[in-house]
Formats: C-alpha cells, sequence, structure tokens
C-alpha cells in the first residue's frame, strides 16, 4: 500500500476520536477537574492501570466475565436455536419466552440474582449469559432459517449424515451471522457487565468505577471505563480480521451500495 | 431383483426389472391460504430401464420438477408409490447414499468452496479418503475442460463453467443413476449444445440410468434414447423410443408427433 493511502486512512479512523479528544480537552479548560479532567491526566491514569498488576487484574477479571458469559450465552443459545429451527413445537414454546426476557432490564436480573444466589461469580456469569441469550438465540436462528433452500437440497441430495450435513452445510452458512452477533453482543455485554458487578464483586471494573465514584474522581472513572472500550475494540478488530480471511470467497462489487 | 417386482410390472415391460419406477402416483401441494388442493402429478406410471436416457420432455408448469424431485427423494408422492432399485428414495435416506447424482438446473455450487472442493462434496459424503477424493475431482474438472481453474471461488466462474464443476460434482460420486433438471436451460445456445453433446458421451461412456427433464423439443431429441412427453398435471401423453442414429426423417416424424401431442 502506498504510504500516503495508508495516511489517508489511518487519517480517517482517528479523525472521530481525535474530535472527541479536542472537544473533551476544551471543556476541561473551562470546567474544574472533577468535572472535566484533562485528557494528559486521564492518559496518565489509563497507563497506571495497565502497568500495575494490582489495577490490571481488575480489568483482566471483567474482561473474562464477559467472554465467559458471552460463551455460555452463545453454547446456550445456538443448541436452543437449533432445537427451534428444526422443530415448530420448540419454536412456539421458546419464542415468547425468550421475547418475555428481552424486555427484563439488566438492574433486574441483577437484583434476581442476588436475592437467589450466593457465589459472585456464578450471578455475575448468570446475568451475562440470561441478558445476551436471546439476542444471540434469535440471531443464530435467523441464519439457520436463512440457509439457502437450494444449497441445502443440494447437499441433501448426496444423503449426509447428520454430522456432515452441519460442518459442510451448516456452518460455513452461519458464520457470518454468527461473527455479527458476536460484535453486536460484545458491545452489549461490556455495557451490561458493569451493572452485574454491583451484586457485590470486590474486584473489576465496575467495582473500580463504584471506587471512584465515592471519591469524585473522574480522571479514574474515565481511564476504567476506557479499558472496556479498549477492550470491546480490539476484539471487534480481531473479529474482522477472522471475517475478512475467513470470508474472501465472497465476490465484491466494485461499485458500493 | 425379486419376483414380487416381476409379478408387479406389465407385461409389456416384463423384459427387464425397472431402475424407476412410478406406480399411480399422484402429487397434490396445498395452496397458500388453504383452500382446495393443486394436483402437480396425476396418476403417473412410468418404468426406466437400466441404461436407459430417458428425456422427459412437457411444458412448463407441467410437473416435471414435481415428478424428479420425487425420484431424487426430496418430495414424497401423495399417494402411489415411487421406487428406485427397488428401494423408497424418500424414506429410505441412508440406503441411497452415493447412488443418485443430481445436475439442478442452477448450478448450486457452495460458494465458500473453491471449484475442485465443490466437486469433492459428494465424494467426502462418501468418507472417500482426501487423497483419493482430490485425484477423483481433478480428472473430472479437467475432463470437463476446467483444468486450470480448480482453486477458482465459484463467483469467478462464468455460468457455462459453473454448470461444467456441477456436472463433475454430479459424475465424481460415480453413482448409477443420474438426474437432470433442465441443466443446460439458463445457459447461452452455443455454450449449451457443445455441454449438451459432451454430457450425452459422458453418460453413455459411463453406462447411467439418466433421467433428463426438459422442455425443448430439440434438446429431448437430441439427447434421449427415448422420450416420454407429458401432459398438465403431469401424466403420460406420448412415449417413444429413439433408434440410435436414426435418421432425419424419423426424427421429423417423432418431433412432428411431439409437436401435435403439445399442442393438444
Ligand atoms: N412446493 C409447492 N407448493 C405449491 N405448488 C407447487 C410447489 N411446487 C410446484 N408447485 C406447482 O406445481 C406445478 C408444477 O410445478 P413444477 O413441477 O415445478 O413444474 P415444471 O418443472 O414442469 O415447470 C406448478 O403449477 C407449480 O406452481
Ligand atoms: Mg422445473
Amino acid at each position: 500500500m502506498p504510504g500516503a493511502v495508508l495516511l489517508g486512512r489511518i487519517a480517517r479512523t482517528a479523525a472521530p476520536f481525535v474530535l472527541m479528544a479536542v472537544a473533551w480537552q476544551i471543556a476541561s479548560l473551562f470546567f474544574p477537574p472533577y468535572l472535566f479532567p484533562s485528557l494528559v491526566a486521564v492518559f496518565w491514569r489509563c497507563l497506571e492501570i495497565l502497568t500495575h498488576w494490582s489495577q490490571l487484574v481488575d480489568v483482566l477479571a471483567t474482561v473474562s466475565r464477559i467472554l465467559a458469559g458471552l460463551a455460555g450465552a452463545f453454547v446456550i443459545g445456538a443448541a436452543m436455536a437449533l432445537a427451534m429451527a428444526r422443530s415448530k413445537a420448540v419454536d412456539g414454546f421458546l419464542s415468547p419466552i425468550l421475547t418475555f426476557f428481552q424486555g427484563i432490564p439488566a438492574l433486574s436480573w441483577v437484583v434476581f440474582a442476588i436475592i437467589w444466589f450466593h457465589g459472585i461469580e456464578f450471578r455475575i456469569f448468570f446475568i451475562m449469559v440470561l441478558t445476551t441469550l436471546p439476542a444471540f438465540t434469535f440471531q443464530v436462528l435467523g441464519a439457520l432459517r436463512a440457509m439457502p433452500k437450494d444449497l441445502v437440497e443440494m447437499v441433501m441430495s448426496f444423503r449426509p449424515s447428520r454430522a456432515k450435513i452441519f460442518r459442510v452445510m451448516v456452518l460455513p452458512s452461519i458464520l457470518p451471522e454468527i461473527l455479527t452477533a458476536w460484535k453486536v453482543n460484545l458491545g452489549n455485554a461490556s455495557r451490561v457487565v458493569v451493572v452485574a458487578e454491583l451484586v457485590g464483586a470486590t474486584g473489576g471494573v465496575g467495582y473500580q468505577l463504584l471506587q471512584q465514584q465515592q471519591i469524585f474522581d473522574m480522571a479514574g472513572a474515565l481511564a476504567w471505563t476506557l479499558q472496556l472500550v479498549f477492550f470491546v475494540l480490539i476484539v471487534q478488530y480481531v473479529l474482522t480480521l477472522i471475517e475478512t480471511v475467513a470470508f474472501r470467497y465472497r465476490a465484491v462489487s466494485e461499485r458500493s451500495l | 431383483m425379486n419376483a414380487m417386482d416381476a409379478t408387479l410390472s406389465t407385461p409389456a415391460n416384463a423384459a427387464g426389472p425397472a431402475e424407476i419406477r412410478f406406480e399411480n402416483v399422484t402429487k397434490t401441494f396445498g395452496r397458500m391460504g388453504g383452500g382446495d388442493l393443486f394436483k402437480a402429478v396425476d396418476d403417473l406410471n412410468l418404468e426406466i430401464r437400466p441404461g436407459e436416457l430417458v428425456a422427459i420432455l412437457g411444458k412448463t408448469g407441467c410437473g416435471k420438477s414435481t415428478m424428479f424431485n420425487m425420484i431424487a427423494g426430496l418430495l414424497e408422492p401423495s399417494q402411489g408409490k415411487v421406487e428406485v432399485s427397488g428401494h423408497n428414495p424418500f424414506t429410505e435416506f441412508n440406503w441411497f447414499r452415493g447412488k443418485i447424482a443430481i445436475v439442478f438446473q442452477n448450478d448450486r455450487l457452495l460458494p465458500w468452496r473453491t471449484a475442485i472442493q465443490n466437486v469433492e462434496l459428494g465424494l467426502e459424503m462418501l468418507e472417500v479418503p482426501k487423497a483419493e477424493r482430490h485425484a477423483t475431482a481433478q480428472r473430472w474438472l479437467t475432463q470437463l475442460g476446467l483444468g486450470g481453474h480448480e482453486n477458482d471461488y465459484p463467483h469467478a466462474l462464468s455460468g457455462g463453467m459453473r454448470q461444467r464443476v456441477s456436472i463433475a460434482r454430479a459424475f465424481a460420486t460415480n453413482a448409477g443413476i443420474l438426474l437432470c433438471d433442465e441443466p443446460f436451460s439458463a445457459l447461452d445456445e452455443m455454450t449449451g449444445n457443445r455441454l449438451r453433446a459432451e454430457f450425452a458421451n459422458l453418460v453413455r461412456e459411463n453406462g447411467k440410468t439418466a433421467v433428463f427433464i426438459t422442455h425443448s423439443i430439440n434438446e429431448a431429441l437430441q439427447i434421449g434414447d427415448r422420450i416420454v412427453v407429458l401432459r398438465r398435471p403431469a401424466k403420460i401423453a406420448y412415449d417413444v423410443k429413439l433408434p440410435r442414429n436414426a435418421d432425419k426423417a424419423v426424427q421429423e416424424e417423432i418431433r412432428l408427433k411431439i409437436q401435435a401431442v403439445l399442442s393438444e
């Protein structure tokens, strides 16, 4: 790639963030630091978190909770979606329940989890799974339903075993939607996790945010928030990389929409 | 085949066991929004012997694909019986593995697989070892003039090339029965003609029992050893064997007869 093109691309990606940063920095000139701290202070707090193991552990704890919750919801959701795609009865039974769950706020799950369960990690896992489960299930179900009937019939005409159908037809055809589902749910999960950590966690980003609130440390609150944002950005980037490699078979139109 | 099949055969067909048999087959579809049923195939009787290349000819919408899908085991008859090699293609799912190969009207290539991976598909279902299935797929791609395109994805191939890949995919499993549903109708005339000739040779060289669906009289005359003309809903209107290397006059006579039947 020629240098100028690369620079242009970096500039375009960075532009919105630079703009936000500049706006914040200008605000920090007019307001006291406990409302709008200077970004320099925020930067040093970020660095402090990342370089001190005692604080980094909190970030890693929260990241593991997000990933564990998503993995749990995905496994359960995919299994339910498969059952729903295969049987109308199962679909008719589970769909209304999942839709009902979708309307329950994350905070309500927090309350239920505190009342029902004891272990803190289990409470968090329970909340993470239940808040992301409906979306995962409906997304996988949609992908299964959207499998081209033509291609399915072609594959079935070779009379494959169940395992072969899954490996040859189902998996490759729903993979794009699964990656998209992960991207969407990752954002949701990172927003829910800090709420879930209110169940009494003594570590994690949510716990740290609460500490910063108690001492009115806005720079700290921002720095901890940014850890989660960075994590989401990094995982999104990895998923996008996987997409470009795994879906290179797709025809690309030279004219965009 | 067994004695029961012999008793079921009509005397005129008693010469050999049928490979594909329709016995009083009716297929109805429920219409959207309920109401009366729509009859696509009506009390069809048909026997196809091993090694025959039968062209099934009929106007569009007369139930050719419906009949085809019943042989392929993708649809179940509403009444009557469809038998292929003495078995039920709809219920005996596993028995038919590797025994029937299909060329569809559109190529139906898996977009996430390269040309050669698409050809290997049927061999994977048969658990053929990797090296062997790769070699077989390579041989069929070369035979169909696609050497050099093994690693192309379908979107990078032309319509004719894609249909060639799908023919290679059907032949690669070496199934005894080959079913084709208007495989060349979406291609331009020149490509279609060339592929038709190659295709008929391949079927005969490999001694397959083949059912070839078409709506074109020319195509039926060019490909079939036997032509079965259907009226709507699918029922036999005319059934004729084509003498091998029939001369122009005989062909013309059959053509006129088919035209008369089709315009009834
Ligand atoms: N799944 C279906 N549901 C309802 N009607 C169908 C279905 N499949 C085919 N038909 C109807 O049956 C008739 C025959 O269709 P088809 O076998 O595809 O015809 P052909 O292949 O000869 O053009 C058509 O009128 C079509 O509308
Ligand atoms: Mg048709």
